[in-house]
């Protein structure tokens, strides 16, 4: 057999009971699968989170080595900082990364075995939601407290 | 049982599995358990970097830098950096892992991930530095 180009074949190759290979039949899943119950949206919400607080670091990175850099590039971060589009872009990232971090401690408890009943994960999703609104405003009204000074 | 065919082959993994090479015998476990460890650790680091950061917004220039020379800030934040990079270096490794079919569009997407959060971790490591010390 020629070098498999795509690693999912690994799973996808079988054989008949005569021997002859077979490419195995994938059953449905997307076309039939409700992805936004609760625990599934959250769970994509929460790859989400983590890609976009990714993208959020490069902003975080400008700000530090702007500051070293001295006032005229500090001047720049501000300003973007102060934008529509950065004080947009902020108050996504914040959101965020309160859901995932949220989120990931309802996962530290999967992985330590707790919170796996069905309506228990239902109530950890809310928990985690609510959260993540409760800290987002926090951290909203300590940061409009601190520009008005 | 030497000489048993049985008992030298107890594994539940084909032959053919084996040689191509695409088991778990990677280190994943390592992987793993780094990101819980990289996580369990980026929780009270991420609570007082975020308040800390809110309680900066339109600060001039030098009340920043102060605050970023600060040697307690200064230890958090380098600690915040190492700890960031590392967990989003292997997460984004697992969303390319699960999403890129090509072996060279996988293995050349973890390595510019990479190299990515290497170089970043060391800008924000330098720049903390440079106004810390």
């Amino acid at each position: 057999m020629s070098i498999m180009q795509d690693s999912r074949e690994a799973t996808m190759i079988g054989r008949k009971s005569d021997g002859t290979p077979i490419r195995r039949p994938l059953s449905p899943h997307l076309q039939v699968y409700d992805m936004f119950q609760l625990t599934s949206a959250l769970s994509i919400a929460g790859r989400i989170t983590g890609a976009a607080w990714t993208a959020g670091l490069v902003v975080l990175v400008w700000w530090l080595v702007a500051t070293a850099s001295g006032p005229g590039a500090y001047a720049g971060v501000s300003w973007f900082l102060s934008s529509w589009l950065g004080v947009l872009g902020m108050f996504g990232l914040t959101a965020a990364a309160w859901f995932h971090t949220l989120n990931g401690v309802r996962h530290l408890a999967w992985d330590a075995g707790y919170g796996y009943a069905i309506p228990t994960t239902y109530k950890s999703g809310w928990a985690v939601l609510i959260g993540t609104a409760v800290m987002t405003v926090l951290t909203w009204v300590i940061a409009i407290i601190a520009w008005a000074n | 049982m030497a000489g048993n065919d049985f008992a030298r082959n107890t594994t539940l993994r084909s032959p053919l599995g084996r040689v191509r090479g695409l088991g778990s015998a990677k280190g994943g476990t390592h992987h793993w358990w780094m990101q819980r460890v990289t996580s369990i650790a980026l929780l009270p680091l991420t609570l007082w970097f975020a308040l800390s950061a809110a309680s900066l917004a339109g600060a001039p220039y030098e009340v920043t830098r102060d605050w970023i020379a600060q040697p307690l800030n200064a230890v958090l934040l380098l600690a915040a950096i190492g700890l960031t990079f590392h967990h989003t270096a292997a997460g984004m490794q697992v969303i390319i892992e699960d999403y890129a079919n090509q072996e060279w569009v996988k293995v050349g997407a973890i390595l510019a991930i990479k190299a990515i959060c290497w170089l970043l971790a060391i800008a924000s490591a330098l720049a903390v530095l440079r106004i810390a010390v």
